[in-house]
């Protein structure tokens, strides 16, 4: 087992080298002449040479890829082409809204999913087995920003029961922060929801058919302790591999909630370095969520020794 | 009903945690901080290498000015205790007032002060003409300076008072001493507030703390920038919201205390919410226009140009952007800003007479445009400009124009508008923008009608004759005379058209009902106060 | 002879309409919506681009079934034309990103060298979520429809070689292949007749999915301001253009958001429909 964990651990390496591939291409690609942007609106052309010289711009890409590679390793993400400022530290500076929304998302969507795939896979075929499972299909069609602003309408506006917009710190009290993440969970939450409520009800009725159910059922266990106990522990493999998934979800719902609440995080940042053409901090971030997606799958990965002691290696 | 008021009173952590039950304590410390939110970022902190508006005002709470401007656009002095001019008007002398203090802790002094008008005077036009006709601006002691002039300059105090871009502002010898070209290392001012760079979240937050060390003058009632600077505010903070909408909830929800400028579509529902003014604190406000690029076929040709004269409705434009409510915006706005003394009928039937596309069409062709492509920059991530894009694209798809509309974003249009080359090189033919009324108030500082050439700005215009104009109206001994000299500049650029001017907006700035003492001009964070 | 595992028999598909009504219910919808989109200039609609701001922000009724937006321009013929853009999105990515998946996995699944350089290559794109991954190459080209049927057809590539390359190695294994290609078939008879017929059900399944998520991914990246040229009426642009009026005209964004939900959702039944009828081990998986 521990030479799988091994193995898994260094099968990352050459995915990231990709991802660091991938996004220095997108860069080089890119058209327009960085330099020209770094150097100014009044900028001559000897300026812009300098520029190019300054940032290494007129080396061979090979070399290029070599030393931002090497700064990268060292957290160095260089700096930003709008307002100078290092890439790393402005990505640092809003990890915590962007974490929090993260986080009371999982919260929300699991919190609802499971119940109701649950529900759906003991009731499977009945009327509530399906009004779950059409929510299921709802919940994929309608995008992040449409119940955005429908929560936003209601909620907020009409109700006045909650913040509109903005993002206030945990270390401001729990009263504080939790009003602010309401919103961008819920509507952020909801295709997760659905995703994992399906990948529930799934599981679970591949659990039920099982012979060991059927033999619990016939020792005469509670329905619930038969559901919770076995078939919900036995099913947790599928359901943890979706959270995977529902995690790639979760990054490009963010960019999206982060824009329609005003929440000062990653997301928002991509948004305007996007709008701005701004290519250091686009690298930065991509590769950033890029590698905070592979670290997540490969954690995922490898809680299932601790899941599913039956899986061997 | 009792709600409200409690809303009223507090800010984002108060209303936020009205659901849960807040403790007093946060309550208390929400009436101190004024939040604000800007029309943008804050990019580069340095007023003097920058013109954007929102470093203009921020450059307000942290720096402090020599002269203030007051509502009647009349200098008065602010960081000066008084000052003198000689009998033959070549020397100045400019007293500073005891007890001015930087942020950090130094004593302002005279040298300061001269080092920072000198860097001024590198970047800003009024500045140039006045260091041009000056020998010496320099310190005889610690507090005071002295300018020795070639010839007398008596607008002086007017040029050190100036609010729009760029200001006189007052930093610290050492940094005034930089290169003018280059931001400042460090922000520290002598103003009332100090910037907390350390709180900073680019494009989303930026903080101001109040500066103990501030004095504000003992004279004078607080109007624009003259007069005590009392800041009533432990805290000022800036949030970026970029959702107009959101924007605009924020404030409703009393999230936020003061929005700089609403969507003008939301300002009806803002004016029906009792807690929230909507008031206009810059009466010039913006001038919507046209500009061509002059040194490429097809708009090199004043006939085509003037043939689209009789196609722009300046309604249609005004009512796109700010919709029907015509407090916000006016029509039939000429070369100069409504409101100022040179503002006139000359020539205006080119824009008011009856629109006729057709003629306009056979215009054209007689001018000889033969449906050449045209390259029209729209920066759509601004709406404004956006849509001017939109309404300019149907209109020109109506006249024959063969309209080539490039969505690209504020940057790139700022790149590109400065490129000289051919619309096939990458360069461009037309776009159309705002520039401030205030800038429009007279020839002197409306850059948009200069007609000097490569040297003029984007668009580069010739026009020898508007040239003319303009030295004989610096030449002018009388306002009757300046004023019959701007009607025929303004006949004279309806013959060549450097631009076609396209409305005024007067947009309203909008901030809760608690707050009173805003001042006019811009966003100002001194005397402003939470009512109690 | 088994060579054909799992292909639809005829009757399989009607069988399954009869037996899912929302299968139906959302072949009807797209059918309707594609009618309305070709047909959209004989249903009443004007030029959606016309500007008419004497006619600004008029609230649905009779004279503008839905009402205009801020330019004046109507909102019923934009959202038709809209109709367009999605489902040419939609259908376009789906096929390019299947077969462009398709190709790649079946040669990953043939060569073993290739199987390396390339799967590694498909990790690494996977390894960027979807949207961010579109959202860069947008970020990095000019806004036109082109670019965006591209940008997220190499977001969703990755996904269907993985899929294509798992069925064909594990069909490679099972004994007819073997036994064919044991009596000397060459291998494109083998790809032709064994290996592709096996990889269309999951992959229609697949496509369907691609479409609903390319439809939505179109929306979101013209509401984030980096999809399709704003001058072109697609949802995503209309709801972007009408959400900072969504206090005074909430129709600007609730009808383009409707008809963006409802075709998704269409698609999305006739997927899971199609994974029932189609791929019996896909519906137990998903």
């Amino acid at each position: 087992m521990l030479s799988y964990i091994g193995r898994r651990i260094l099968a990352t390496i050459p995915v990231m080298g990709v991802v660091a591939v991938v996004i220095f291409a997108l860069l080089h690609l890119a058209p327009g002449d960085p330099a020209a942007v770094i150097a100014g609106d009044h900028a001559t052309v000897e300026e812009v040479a300098k520029v190019r010289a300054q940032l290494g711009l007129d080396r061979p890409l090979l070399a290029q890829f070599g030393s931002w590679i090497g700064a990268v390793l060292q957290g160095d993400l260089g700096v930003s082409i709008y307002n100078r400022q290092p890439v790393a530290g402005m990505i640092l500076q809003r990890v915590e809204p962007t974490l929090a929304l993260a986080l009371c998302t999982l919260v929300v969507a699991l919190g609802a999913a499971l119940p109701l795939g649950i529900i759906a896979a003991w009731k499977a075929g009945t009327w509530i087995d399906r009004a779950i499972m059409g929510f299921a299909v709802l919940g994929f069609s309608f995008p992040v920003f449409v119940i955005g602003y429908g929560l936003m309408y209601v909620l907020a506006l009409r109700l006045e029961l909650l913040p509109v917009q903005g993002y206030v710190s945990i270390r401001e009290g729990l009263g504080a922060f939790l009003p602010h993440m309401i919103m961008p969970a819920l509507a952020l939450g909801w295709a997760l929801t659905a995703l994992f409520a399906r990948m529930t009800r799934t599981s679970m009725l591949e659990v039920l058919s099982q012979d060991y159910i059927r033999t619990a059922h016939a020792k005469g266990l509670s329905e619930r302790r038969v559901l919770l106990g076995h078939a919900l522990k036995n099913a947790s493999v599928p359901i943890v591999t979706t959270v995977g998934i529902g995690v790639a979800l979760l990054i490009g719902g963010v960019v999206v909630t982060e824009t329609v609440f005003a929440i000062p995080g990653i997301g928002r940042l991509t948004v305007d370095a996007i709008l701005r053409r701004d290519y250091p901090v686009i690298q930065g971030v991509v590769l950033v969520f890029s590698a905070v997606y592979v670290l997540i799958n490969l954690a995922i990965d490898l809680s299932y020794t601790v899941l599913d002691p039956r899986i061997r290696y | 009903m009792k709600r409200r008021t409690f809303l009223a009173s507090g800010a984002a952590v108060a209303a936020g945690t009205a659901v849960l039950g807040a403790p007093a304590i946060v309550r208390a410390q929400a009436t101190r901080v004024l939040r604000f939110s800007p029309e943008a970022d804050v990019v580069i902190f340095d007023p003097i290498v920058t013109p954007s508006w929102q470093t203009r005002d921020h450059a307000f709470l942290v720096y402090d000015t020599l002269f203030g401007l007051d509502d009647q656009y009349r200098p008065q002095p602010q960081m000066l205790e008084g000052y003198n001019v000689s009998n033959d008007g070549l020397t100045w002398t400019l007293t500073l007032r005891d007890g001015l203090r930087f942020h950090d802790n130094e004593p302002v002094r005279a040298q300061d002060a001269a080092a920072s008008i000198r860097r001024w005077g590198i970047r800003d036009s009024f500045g140039q003409a006045l260091m041009a006709a000056a020998n010496e601006v320099a310190a005889t002691n610690d507090r005071t300076v002295t300018v020795r002039l070639k010839r007398p300059f008596p607008m002086l105090p007017d040029a050190l008072a100036k609010t729009m871009v760029y200001p006189c502002m007052v930093m610290p010898e050492r940094l005034a001493k930089l290169d003018a070209f280059k931001a400042v290392p460090e922000i520290i001012g002598s103003g009332p507030y100090r910037f907390v760079q350390s709180e900073r979240v680019p494009g989303a937050r930026l903080v101001y703390e109040r500066f103990a060390g501030y004095v504000p003058r003992k004279q004078g009632t607080p109007a624009v920038s003259a007069g005590p600077k009392v800041a009533h505010f432990d805290r000022v903070e800036w949030s970026i919201i970029q959702d107009t909408a959101t924007a605009a909830a924020a404030l409703q929800r009393g999230e936020l205390d003061w929005l700089q400028t609403p969507h003008a579509d939301l300002i009806p529902v803002l004016r029906k919410n009792k807690n929230i003014e909507v008031r206009v604190i810059l009466p010039t406000g913006v001038v919507a226009y046209m500009r061509f690029n002059h040194l490429t076929p097809p708009f090199n040709n004043a006939a085509i140009r003037r043939a689209l004269l009789g196609a722009v409705t300046q309604s249609d434009y005004m009512i796109a952007i700010n919709g029907p409510d015509k407090t916000l915006w006016r029509d039939r706005v000429g070369y100069f800003v409504p409101g100022s003394p040179f503002e006139s009928d000359a020539g205006m039937e080119k824009l008011t007479s009856k629109r006729d596309l057709a003629k306009v069409r056979k215009d054209l062709a007689a001018a000889g445009y033969k449906g050449e492509r045209v390259v029209m920059l729209v920066a759509v991530d601004i709406p404004y400009l956006k849509i001017m894009g939109e309404v300019t694209a149907d209109l020109f798809k109506r006249i024959g124009i063969n309209v080539d509309y490039q969505a690209i974003d504020w940057t790139t249009v700022v790149q590109r508008r400065i490129r000289m080359d051919p619309a096939e090189q990458g360069g461009w033919n037309l776009f159309c923008i705002y520039d401030s009324g205030y800038n429009q108030l007279n020839p002197a500082s409306h850059a948009l009608l200069r007609g000097n050439g490569k040297a003029a700005q984007f668009g580069w215009p010739s026009s020898p004759r508007i040239e003319e104009l303009r030295e004989a109206w610096f030449q002018a001994a009388t306002l009757e005379e300046q004023k019959t000299i701007a009607r025929r500049i303004q006949v004279q650029a309806f013959e060549d058209v450097p631009y076609i001017p396209l409305g005024q907006s007067v947009p309203p700035t909008a901030y809760r009902r608690s707050l009173t003492g805003v001042l006019n001009g811009q966003p100002f964070f001194w005397n402003v106060r939470r009512a109690t | 002879m088994a060579a054909v595992l799992e292909l639809p028999r005829p009757g399989r598909a009607g069988e399954a309409l009869r037996r899912h009504p929302t299968v139906a219910a959302g072949l009807a919808l797209l059918l309707a919506l594609a009618v309305a989109a070709v047909f959209a200039p004989l249903l009443g609609t004007v030029d959606p681009l016309e500007v008419s701001p004497i006619k600004r922000l008029r609230p649905p009724g009779e004279e503008f079934w839905f009402g205009t937006d801020p330019l004046g321009r109507d909102i019923y013929s934009r959202v038709l034309y809209g109709a367009r853009v999605s489902l040419l999105v939609g259908f376009t990515v789906a096929l390019f990103a299947t077969v462009a998946g398709l190709v790649i996995g079946l040669v990953a699944g043939f060569n073993r060298l290739a199987d390396a350089i390339l799967m590694r290559i498909m990790d690494g794109l996977m390894a960027i979520p979807p949207i961010l991954l579109a959202i860069a190459l947008m970020a990095l080209t000019r806004a036109s429809m082109g670019n965006v049927i591209l940008a997220i057809t190499i977001a969703e590539v990755p996904r269907v070689t993985r899929l294509v390359r798992s069925v064909v190695l594990g069909l490679r294994e099972q004994p007819f292949v073997e036994a064919a290609r044991a009596a000397g078939t060459p291998g494109w008879r083998i790809l032709v007749r064994h290996i592709l017929p096996n990889t269309v059900p999951p992959l229609i399944v697949q496509a369907t999915y691609i479409g609903a998520s390319a439809i939505i991914i179109e929306a979101i990246l013209s509401f984030l301001g980096a999809g399709m040229p704003p001058n072109v009426p697609s949802w995503g642009n209309i709801i972007a253009e009408g959400r900072n009026l969504f206090q005074v005209a909430p129709y600007l964004v609730i009808i383009p958001s409707l008809f963006l939900s409802v075709t998704v959702l269409a698609v999305n039944l006739v997927g899971d429909g199609l994974r029932d009828a189609l791929d019996p081990r896909l519906a137990r998986r998903m």
